[in-house]
């Protein structure tokens, strides 16, 4: 049974991995907390819901459309509203960014109440119910594919960072936006594409929230909170310390479901947030500033 | 080569430069000295199009770049080499140098460009795969020179070059832009060490409180107070 609950765990915990994915690239190049990531994760939800129920894609094939329609999306919010911000002081631009983008998950979160109603919606794949079971374990597909999309896009993402000018761009604008700039590289450039990319990704965990629950318009908080607990778990700018960190936090809900009472789910990853700021701030696999 | 003609410079409301001019000629080396604050970096910011002038005029080769980006500006062949090197500490060096190649007329001629930089700094060549942040202190400040000399640079800039570094590397660093001198590139050096600065340079502008307030040959800036005193003492 406990293989079960961490394989469960693990399963569940590559998704929340998925989702701070995103909000660690933005908040690791632009220094913009955006808190309404999750808002950006239930829009990729609901363009793959119309993809799926009105074009009749597999919901898998989904994960393209929502990836370049929030990429889209993504790089119109940051010309539109996070461009302002950017050029503060960094302490002043992270209050700022945090109002904007709580007001930002407001409208998103009503437009979507406006087009789409209040109505739970998710995508049933045909394959919902199939599973493998090894050992004794059963390992549901539409789980299993949650870590294979999350890993395929961390190691995408990985070696974009690492193999491309545009990625390396983008690491040299972290390290020194000064000596970036100096270059010749476009630091407002680098941070649309950065912005955009995170949107993405969030778009991409929106299919798979849509795949494995369901969504709604109000759904963004939830997904937020977890990725900022992922992302604090993780430390800042650990690409791969994201995915652990979702990893762990998974694993500690699903742990928490069997012992405990699932209603103490969302509290063991709160603690588990609380502890790592006490006693790691810098997070599990951060590097310490200075 | 590279004219300058009375600019204004200010961040926000504040003024740092008040109609500062100044010419460099191709092939030599101009030194810019002034105490601390008096705008040197701010002057060299300016020509590399990271602020804008508010009044005067910047050529470059006979094109008004005062109001171009910054990519356009190292395209012409400017690089300018900050304070203290700015080197991206948690990359390779050979990532460093092929960010420094990062304009596309230079990306092209990334591999006749690095092969120079190794050779004028073999030790570049190596440590390519060590992160540039384990570096001594004059190996990053060779990092940093080498990548500036990625973009092919026609006039290269250096910001105090010999901020931070032992008198011996000092004098070993002077000896290697004096090298890069005789290669063709011309060079415009900021400097706090005026006696090194003056030895080096065919020509020096003295800055203070945003304004030129002399120029000429190493003996010409003698006879200013503010130079003899650093000079001697």
């Amino acid at each position: 049974m406990l293989g079960q609950i961490l394989v469960f765990g693990i399963l569940v915990g590559a998704l929340y991995g998925l989702v701070a994915l995103g909000l660690s690239l933005v908040f690791g190049v632009t220094k913009i907390l955006n808190v309404a990531h999750g808002e950006l994760v239930m829009l990729g939800g609901y363009a793959s819901f119309w993809a799926f129920s009105q074009l009749g894609l597999d919901p898998y094939l989904t994960i393209i459309i929502s990836f370049v329609s929030l990429f889209l999306i993504g790089a119109f919010l940051y010309r539109l509203i996070f461009s302002r911000t950017v050029k503060l002081p960094e302490e002043t631009k992270i209050k700022n960014t945090l109002l904007v983008a709580f007001g930002l998950s407001i409208i998103l979160q009503n437009l979507a109440l406006r087009f789409w109603s209040a109505d739970e919606r998710g995508i049933t794949a045909s394959y919902l119910g199939t599973a493998f079971t090894v050992l004794g374990i059963r390992f549901p597909v539409v789980r299993l594919a949650n870590l294979a999309v999350a890993v395929f896009f961390l190691v995408a993402l990985q070696l974009f960072l690492r193999k491309t000018y545009t990625g390396k761009a983008i690491r040299a604008t972290v390290q020194n936006w000064e000596a970036a700039s100096l270059m010749g590289i476009n630091i407002h450039k680098v941070y649309l594409i950065s912005f955009a990319i995170g949107a993405a990704l969030a778009g991409v965990a929106g299919t798979l929230v849509a795949v494995n629950y369901s969504i709604q318009p109000s759904m963004g908080l939830t997904w937020t909170l977890k990725a900022l607990i992922v992302m604090v778990l993780g430390g800042l700018g650990s690409i791969p310390g994201t995915l652990v960190g979702g990893l762990i936090l998974g694993v500690t809900e699903s742990t928490t479901s069997y012992f405990i009472s699932s209603n103490y789910r969302e509290v063991a990853g709160l603690v588990l947030f609380l502890l790592v700021l006490i006693f790691r701030p810098q997070g599990l696999f951060g590097v310490k500033e200075g | 080569m590279l004219s300058i003609d009375k600019i204004d410079v200010f961040y926000r409301e504040l003024q740092a430069l008040w109609e500062v001019s100044l010419e460099v000629n191709e092939g030599e080396i101009i030194a810019l000295i002034g105490p601390n604050g008096a705008g040197k970096t701010t002057t060299l910011n300016t020509i590399s199009g990271l602020l804008k002038p508010a009044k005067g005029d910047i050529n470059f080769l006979g094109k008004a770049i005062g109001k171009e980006p910054v990519n356009k500006i190292v395209e012409l062949g400017i690089s300018q080499v900050p304070e203290s090197g700015k080197i991206f500490a948690g990359m390779s060096v050979y990532e460093n140098l092929e960010l420094g190649a990062f304009v596309p007329k230079a990306r092209k001629e990334k591999k006749q460009s690095l092969e120079r930089v190794y050779e004028i700094f073999p030790r570049l060549s190596e440590r390519q795969n060590q992160q540039a942040g384990t570096l001594s202190g004059g190996e990053r400040q060779m990092l940093a020179i080498g990548r500036a000399l990625m973009s092919k640079p026609r006039l290269l800039m250096l910001d105090e070059p010999s901020f931070g570094l032992a008198p011996i590397l000092v004098e070993q660093m002077f000896a290697m832009i004096e090298k890069i001198n005789q290669q063709g590139v011309t060079i415009l050096l900021v400097e706090q060490n005026i006696q090194l600065a003056l030895d080096l340079a065919h020509r020096a502008y003295l800055l203070e409180n945003g304004r030129i307030v002399g120029q000429g040959t190493a003996k010409d800036l003698l006879s200013f107070e503010s130079v003899r005193s650093s000079y001697l003492g």
